[in-house]
């Protein structure tokens, strides 16, 4: 039962619970939805770009605590930050969850690696990584169609 | 002796009979264990598990007896003929089908219901014609409908359902008129366990329009005995891998008449009496809906499957599965943190075995997880149901759905583990 303790952890549930930048971001200069077809989770992400800087990230949509945490952390993390900068945050989060090793160690994911228990779960793991799918749509133009986990 | 003293005998013996510990033990699988606990699994609406006699019965088949069926006149063909036509024989009598020939075997209740939409849809639906649906329905039994729709010009109607979970018969009977070609509805609700009343369904389609009456019964046919004389119904599917049988083999009962004026759905080999290369001439039902080789040995260990269903008895089971749905339903009547969407304490039909619920504060999927630490199999999501989830106003549920070798023991441990994840997600 330890396992779950790593899977549920107090910060991921206080996300789930409270998540932060949760709603429309307006105005906003780039959107794009995440869909996980195999729960019908739908989110939402909202992207203010001021320049190549990312100014500010909301998100919407109704998800599981893995989900929403994610999102919720996301949103957090990804503010204030460069373009090439984020796009390293994408790919070192998405090969933590892949247990993928190369790139981890580019950027330091800092309260992101709470969700490292979800690696341990295969079958959640894109309950996790839905919300960076939708931001990397979002900076790569945005207000496309969903994209899916599948 | 008098009727109800063979009643009474009769109740005595079922009770006697169905020992549960027995039936248990007739399934290698419930003996592993899953994250170090005993199985529990309780995900049979998706798909049970199957018994030794069927296991053995697909395996005897490959091991002493196989080759194609109505092909060759070696020896192994004809044996492979006579037990895939065997098993076709124990399916009609199962469900009460007046001829064996009105049974067609198919991959499972997908393809039965897509060979509906496709074989007798397609022939009679026209612009502004109406297939009639209900919002309980199984993905299953609205795609294949939207599909011919689109070829056809008809269109795509939904009954509505109560609150609690009900198909609102007078709302339905409004809905029939002269433009109804079919009529399409679960015998019992994947989601909800809503056993449907299909005669008084039959009876409303009837007294109002020419529709066809097609049923989805893959929730039911494991659960209770099904007669489709008595339903009154012009169609009904299933599939194998719901009543403990083998995957892959499924099947759609007809009305001979009606499938006897229906074109093929697929083409192929043994299908046919007579190809070239200007036009082909198509063998009687059920062999015209039987393209290509069959799942022979599937529809073998479906007839043991369903021989294995009437030892056991299918109003003993009903009533065994009955108790547990009681049982679960009063612990979570005592849980204020559980909803039960869609199922009133006080609804008037009948319901199978199946319990969708929801959890304060805690995600089905999340739900899921916990139980799995727990050795305990559940299904999260929408269970293949999204117009019925939107109606329930909820993304997603948990389900719980019992087959005949549950217990109570493992009611309460689901209930044990939903107090786990209260206790995390509290």
């Amino acid at each position: 039962m330890s396992d779950l303790r790593d899977l549920y952890q107090q910060v991921i549930l206080d996300h789930y619970r409270s998540p932060r930048n949760f709603g429309v971001l307006d105005p906003a200069t780039a959107c794009a939805e995440g869909h996980n077809p195999l729960c019908g989770d739908k989110i939402k992400i909202y992207l203010r770009m001021d320049g190549d800087r990312v100014d500010g990230a909301t998100f919407e949509g109704v998800g599981c605590a893995i989900s929403t945490a994610s999102a919720s952390l996301m949103t957090e993390a990804v503010r204030g930050l460069e373009r090439p900068q984020a796009d390293a945050l994408i790919a070192s989060f998405l090969a933590l969850m892949t247990g993928d090793g190369n790139g981890a160690a580019a950027v330091d994911l800092g309260k992101l690696e709470v969700l490292s228990g979800v690696k341990d779960y295969p079958v959640r793991i894109k309950c996790a990584t839905l919300a960076w799918h939708a931001l990397r749509a979002a900076l790569e133009g945005g207000d496309s169609e969903a994209v899916t986990t599948e | 002796m008098t009727a109800p003293a063979a009643a009474v005998e009769n109740e005595q013996r079922d009770s006697a009979v169905f020992d549960v510990e027995r039936l248990r033990a007739c399934f290698p699988i419930l003996e592993r264990e899953v994250r170090g606990h005993r199985l529990v699994y309780l995900d049979n609406a998706a798909s049970a598990q199957r018994p030794e006699v069927v296991i053995d019965a697909v395996s005897d088949c490959y091991r002493t007896y196989y080759a194609n069926a109505h092909r060759g006149v070696h020896a192994l063909s004809e044996q492979s003929t006579d037990a895939y036509e065997a098993a076709r024989a124990k399916v009609a009598r199962f469900i009460g089908a007046p001829d064996s020939h009105e049974v067609v075997f198919t991959r499972g209740t997908t393809e039965s219901l897509n060979l509906v939409a496709q074989s007798y849809g397609r022939r009679h639906l026209e612009p502004g014609d109406e297939v009639l649906l209900t919002e309980m329905e199984h993905h299953s039994n609205i795609v294949p409908w939207q599909l011919v729709c689109e070829q056809t010009g008809a269109r795509v109607l939904a009954a509505p359902i109560t609150d609690d979970g009900e198909l609102d018969l007078d709302r339905f009977a409004g809905m029939l008129n002269e433009r109804t070609r079919v009529v399409a509805l679960a015998h019992v609700s994947n989601a909800l366990g809503t056993v449907n009343d299909i005669p008084a369904v039959v009876e409303l389609t009837r007294a109002r329009s020419d529709a066809a009456v097609v049923v989805d019964g893959a929730q039911a046919v494991p659960h209770m005995a099904v007669d489709v004389a008595a339903l009154g119904c012009d169609f009904y599917a299933f599939s194998g891998h719901k009543m403990y049988g083998p995957g892959g083999i499924g099947v759609l009962w007809g009305r001979r008449e009606l499938l006897a004026a229906m074109p093929p759905y697929h083409g192929g080999g043994s299908m046919i009496t007579r190809v070239t290369f200007e036009r082909s001439e198509y063998m009687a039902p059920p062999q015209r809906f039987e393209a290509g080789t069959p799942a022979i040995a599937p529809a073998i260990g479906l007839g043991v499957a369903v021989e294995f269903l009437e030892s056991t008895g299918l109003d003993p089971i009903e009533r065994h599965e009955q108790e547990l749905l009681s049982h679960t339903m009063e612990v979570l009547n005592d849980l204020p943190w559980v909803r039960v969407p869609g199922h009133a304490s006080n609804a008037g039909s009948a319901r199978a075995a199946v319990v969708s619920l929801v959890i304060d504060g805690a995600h089905p999927h999340d739900v899921a997880t916990i139980l799995d630490e727990q050795g305990i199999a559940i299904r999260a999501g929408h269970h293949c149901a999204q117009p019925l989830m939107d109606r329930l106003g909820v993304p997603a549920t948990v389900r719980a759905s019992f087959g005949l070798y549950n217990t109570h023991e493992e009611v309460d441990l689901l209930v044990s583990g939903l107090h786990e994840v209260r206790r995390i997600f509290g």
